[in-house]
C-alpha cells in the first residue's frame, strides 16, 4: 500500500507542477519562479507544444489520470489487485518516455533547462519506479502494505 | 462493520493538506497583481522628451506624414493596428510615400495603457519598438482581460528577442513615464480627445479609418506636399 500512497502523493505534486506551467503558458501567471530564465526559454519555444497541444496541458491531463488511478488503487477492494499497479506503471512508463524526449530537446535542441521540467521528470520517474515496485510486490505474493486497522489492531507487513 | 484503516486515514489527511497547499499556492500566483505599474500624471521633465517626437516608421523624405495618437488598450486602435496598418505599411510607407509617427495617448479608463506604452518604449531602447508594438496590439484581448498584463508584455518581450535583464530594469525604473505623459499632454493640446486620432498637416481626423481612406488621403495630399517643399 505504501507504494500506492507514494504514487498518489507524487502524481498530485506533478499535477500542481504541470498546472503551474500551463497557467503560465496561457498567460494567467506573469513570470515563472525559475531563477535562470531557462524555464521561459523552454516554455516559449516552439517545442512547448506537441502535436498542436501545450506540453504542460498534456502533463496536466497525464498527472490527473495517474492521480485518479493511484487513488482508485488505494481502495480496500483493489489493494491486492494487480491491474491498478500495471495501469499505473504503463501510464508512468509512457510519461517517462515522453519526458526523456522533452529532456533531449532541452539539452540538445533548445539548450536551456527548465527546473520545473526537471522536477516533473523526477516525479514521473519516481512514479514509474513505485509502479514497478508495487507490481513486484504483488507478483512475489508479498503482504499488502502498512495499513493498520483499528478493528484488529494488527499491523500488516511493510510493502 | 468494516475496520477503519488508520494508516490510510492519516495518508488521506496528508494528501488533503498537500492539495490545499497546492491550490493555495496556485491561487496566490493567479491573484498576484501586476508587479510593474507605470505612474500617471508624472511631472514631465525636459529630459523626458529631449529629441523624441514619437516612434517613426518610413522615409524621412516621404511627402506626407501622419501622426497617430493611440492607446494600446483601445479596441478601435487594436482593430486599426492589426487590420488596416499592414496595408498602409505595404502600400504607402514601404513605397516611400508616407511617414508614420506613433504617439502614445493612454486614456484614463484603461488601466494597462501606460504599462503597454512603457513596455513598447523599453523595447524601443533595444531597437524593437515595432515588433513589440505589434505583439501588444495583437495580444490585446489576452492581456486586457488578464490580472498580470506586465507578465504578458514580458513574454512578448522575450518572443521578439529582447534582452530581458535590460527590459526588466527599464520597466521597473519607470524611466519613460514622463515621456508617455508628455505625449498625452501634447495630444491634448492639439485637441485629441479620443483614440485613434490621426493628425495630418495640423488637421485632426478622429473615428474609424480604413486603409483605403488613408490611401485616398495621402494621394490627395502628396502633390500639395511635394509642391510645398
Amino acid at each position: 500500500m505504501i507504494y500506492r500512497m507514494g504514487a498518489a502523493l507524487m502524481s498530485l505534486l506533478g499535477l500542481f507542477v504541470s498546472a503551474y506551467l500551463y497557467l503560465y503558458k496561457i498567460g494567467r501567471i506573469g513570470t515563472l519562479a525559475c531563477g535562470t530564465g531557462g524555464c521561459e526559454t523552454v516554455q516559449l519555444s516552439e517545442w512547448s507544444r506537441f502535436a498542436g497541444v501545450d506540453v504542460a496541458l498534456i502533463g496536466l491531463v497525464g498527472y490527473a489520470l495517474l492521480f485518479a488511478v493511484a487513488l482508485a488503487a488505494l481502495r480496500p477492494g483493489l489493494a491486492e489487485r494487480e491491474w491498478p499497479a500495471a495501469l499505473l506503471t504503463a501510464l508512468a512508463g509512457l510519461g517517462v518516455l515522453f519526458t526523456a524526449y522533452l529532456t533531449y530537446l532541452e539539452l540538445f535542441v533548445i539548450h536551456a533547462i527548465c527546473r520545473w521540467c526537471v522536477g516533473s521528470a523526477l516525479i514521473i520517474t519516481t512514479l514509474f519506479v513505485l509502479g514497478l515496485l508495487d507490481l513486484r510486490r504483488l507478483r512475489s505474493g508479498g503482504a499488502g502494505g502498512t495499513a493498520v486497522t483499528t478493528g484488529t489492531g494488527s499491523a500488516r507487513g511493510a510493502a | 462493520m468494516a475496520a477503519q484503516p488508520v494508516g490510510l486515514k492519516r495518508f488521506y489527511a496528508i494528501l488533503g493538506a498537500v492539495a490545499v497547499a497546492g491550490v493555495g499556492l496556485l491561487g496566490y500566483q493567479l491573484s498576484k497583481p501586476s508587479t510593474v505599474s507605470i505612474p500617471a500624471n508624472v511631472t514631465v521633465q525636459p529630459s523626458d522628451t529631449a529629441g523624441f517626437h514619437g516612434y517613426v516608421m518610413g522615409s524621412d523624405s516621404a511627402a506626407v506624414e501622419i501622426i497617430e495618437y493611440a492607446d494600446y488598450q483601445c479596441p478601435f486602435c487594436q482593430t486599426f493596428a492589426t487590420l488596416q496598418m499592414p496595408a498602409i505599411e505595404e502600400r504607402l510607407i514601404k513605397t516611400g510615400r508616407l511617414r508614420w509617427r506613433y504617439r502614445d495617448f493612454p486614456l484614463q479608463q484603461h488601466p494597462y495603457s501606460r504599462l503597454a506604452a512603457h513596455s513598447a518604449a523599453c523595447a524601443d531602447e533595444q531597437g524593437k519598438f515595432w515588433p513589440q508594438h505589434e505583439q501588444i496590439y495583437e495580444g490585446q484581448p489576452e492581456w486586457s482581460a488578464s490580472r498580470d498584463a506586465a507578465g504578458i508584455f514580458r513574454r512578448y518581450a522575450r518572443e521578439v528577442g529582447l534582452d530581458l535583464d535590460r527590459y526588466d530594469a527599464c520597466m521597473t525604473s519607470h524611466k519613460y513615464a514622463g515621456r508617455i505623459q508628455a505625449s498625452l499632454d501634447e495630444g491634448t493640446r492639439l485637441g485629441v480627445s479620443s483614440t485613434p486620432t490621426l493628425v495630418v498637416g495640423g488637421r485632426l481626423y478622429q473615428g474609424r479609418f480604413d486603409s483605403d481612406a488613408i490611401i485616398r488621403l495621402v494621394d490627395s495630399l502628396a502633390p500639395r506636399a511635394a509642391a510645398a517643399k
